[in-house]
């Protein structure tokens, strides 16, 4: 293997992208907060806090699903992840970054007591709400911030333990003692994280984060969805990057059989979404109460019925017709292609998860929308790009590679 | 129920067998199949088979099941009987969805299993020529069936040169038969002399 390109080198036009994004994107975030963040109508900061808000916790997520991917496999014992491994690796470590971002803007939220956001900080109008009482030892600031702050720390630590154990990796080559230890070990770590991201994600943080801005309605689907809804998102973006390093002449182990697996959980788990995306509404649909259909009586009939279509017709009926055929999980511009819109879709879908309920009057999808997401998307091209520069991209000594470089579908 | 005239030959090791699939099919002659103990990555790449047709067959299936449920559906529940069910509208497209799907599925999966045991011929009952016993176990036995312009002793040389562990000449019924082997081997199957 001597032949292998182990060190990732940034070209140059990648920075320029990122830089020129952030850049476009930063004068939109700093001009937004200026004039409707800080401004006097409380119309105006919802609008802003509201669009930041979705912003920073679906990236955050999507950067999460990265560790999460990591972590399963680990726990499956699965081998073929082990040749672009470190590229997820790379995402995972925008966590902590993305999770300081939100960490700060919902503080901000909280403290700051924007009740036009979360109803629930409203203490007047909470103490003559016997529903919203009855949810206060669940929705009190104290709680929020407490399960806030552990949920990204302990996503970081977690996810950093993880990271740590697969630079062992790179030394020395290990004899079957080391490498079982090793392994058992990588194991026990992915655990760690596994339940962490089981009692957060995949129910308590999207209930908290999000769920609670409608804060009498529930649905037992909605983190599920929540986590199904980012997970996909974040395979995208592992597609995304794997193509695009290989296609720098990187990752010369990885082939067409990884991203054929890849494409498999794009595919997949755009069905699962649906699936819960269809549990949720049918459900509401047929019992037909009114504390349960106010979450999509103005998604369904309002302002936001094309978005709310678009969403099923993006993450759904696209995914479902075009990565139906091996041959087009195989091609590389078809997955890179699919990532981006998948990516595109699960991120309109957080836009009407969170604005859908903020704004019901008017869909505010804009220029704020976009400089946002410019900016996100440039800050995470630059940290990860950092991130695959400073290690090498090829775990070279882990017992499991062998496994990965032979991996047929 | 026709019988043929088959080359048998043996390996015992995947990595013997590869090239000798090579050699074989490089020498001019058809392979007809080579029977392994578990699925080999690759084998069926080797051997130059076409990739199957069924998950074409199976989408088809499911786009069949799909038709079915909306058509039925719909008809039943708007033109045959309507019932007010809830105050929901007749057409209630939301509530026909799981049923849509599970006959999606359904079709789809008892169909493609249909398929499959019709492409590979088999059914309860339906017995077909083993051309070695260990094929089950550890051995990878490649048959290949001869024409006449076959020699071959030619060909059991040529196997046997690449490695084969065991080599014979077999003329046996090339389909299926409904019975048992015990009584029907006599009949059906009969070892050249070496």
């Amino acid at each position: 293997m001597a032949s292998i390109k182990e060190q990732f080198e940034i070209p140059g036009k990648l920075k320029t992208w990122a830089y020129a994004l952030m850049g476009i994107g930063g004068a939109a975030l700093l001009y937004g907060m200026v004039t409707k963040g800080f401004s006097k109508d409380e119309h105006e900061q919802v609008h802003f806090w509201g669009t930041l808000m979705y912003n920073t916790i679906f990236w955050t997520l999507v950067t999460n699903a990265a560790m999460f991917f990591l972590c399963f496999s680990t726990m499956a014992q699965a081998a073929w992840i082990q040749s672009f491994r470190r590229i997820a690796e790379a995402i995972s470590t925008l966590v902590p970054v993305f999770g300081a971002i939100t960490f700060a803007v919902l503080l901000y939220v909280v403290l700051g007591h924007k009740h036009h956001i979360y109803h629930w900080l409203d203490a007047e109008a909470v103490a003559k709400d016997p529903i919203l009482r009855g949810k206060t030892g669940f929705l009190n600031p104290t709680f929020f911030i407490i399960w806030t702050t552990l949920a990204i720390g302990l996503w970081s630590y977690f996810g950093y333990r993880m990271r740590q154990i697969s630079r062992e990796a790179d030394e020395n080559p290990m004899d079957l003692a080391t490498a079982t230890k090793f392994n058992i070990r990588s194991m026990t770590r992915s655990g760690f994280f596994l339940v962490w991201f089981g009692l957060t994600v995949a129910s308590t943080i999207p209930w908290l984060w999000l769920m609670s801005i409608d804060a009498h309605w529930y649905s037992t689907m909605y983190s599920w969805y929540t986590f199904a809804s980012s997970f996909v998102a974040g395979m995208a973006l592992i597609a995304l990057w794997v193509i695009y390093v290989k296609n720098k002449g990187y990752l010369e182990l990885t082939n067409q059989e990884h991203i054929h697996d890849i494409a498999k959980f794009m595919f997949a788990f755009s069905i699962f979404w649906t699936y819960l995306w269809f549990s949720q509404y049918m459900l509401i649909w047929y019992a037909n109460i009114p504390e349960e259909t106010v979450y999509f009586k103005h998604r369904v009939q309002g302002p936001y019925k094309p978005i709310f279509f678009l969403n099923l017709v993006i993450n759904f009926l696209a995914p479902l017709i075009i990565l139906m055929k091996r041959s087009a999980k195989r091609n590389f511009t078809l997955v890179a292609f699919m990532a981006v819109l998948i990516l595109f879709g699960h991120w309109i879908d957080f836009y009407q998860m969170v604005m859908g309920s903020l704004m019901k009057e008017h869909v505010t999808l804009g220029w704020l929308d976009f400089g946002i997401l410019g900016f996100f998307v440039g800050l995470l091209i630059l940290m990860v790009a950092r991130s695959l520069a400073s290690k090498p991209l090829i775990a070279k000594n882990h017992p499991f590679l062998k496994e990965s470089i032979i991996h047929q579908v | 129920m026709a019988q043929k005239k088959f080359v048998v030959g043996c390996f015992d090791d995947e990595k013997v067998l590869f090239p000798a699939v090579k050699q074989v099919r490089t020498a001019g002659y058809k392979i007809q199949d080579v029977y392994t103990p578990f699925p080999v990555h690759g084998l069926d790449h080797a051997l130059g088979m076409r990739e199957t047709s069924l998950h074409t067959a199976g989408f088809i299936y499911g786009i069949t099941g799909t038709t079915t449920a909306i058509s039925c559906i719909s008809w039943i529940f708007t033109k045959d009987w309507p019932l007010n069910i809830g105050g929901k509208p007749h057409f209630a497209l939301p509530a026909w969805i799981p049923i849509i799907f599970e006959l999606t599925v359904l079709f789809a999966a008892v169909g493609m299993v249909m398929t499959f045991l019709w492409l590979c011929q088999m059914a309860p009952g339906v017995k077909k020529h083993h051309f070695h016993k260990r094929a089950t176990d550890d051995l990878f036995v490649m048959v290949i069936e001869c024409t006449e312009k076959t020699n071959a002793e030619d060909l059991k040389a040529l196997l046997a040169a690449n490695g084969a562990v065991e080599t014979d000449i077999q003329v046996a019924e090339d389909g299926w038969w409904f019975g048992t082997y015990d009584n029907d081997n006599e009949k059906l199957y009969k070892q050249v002399a070496h």
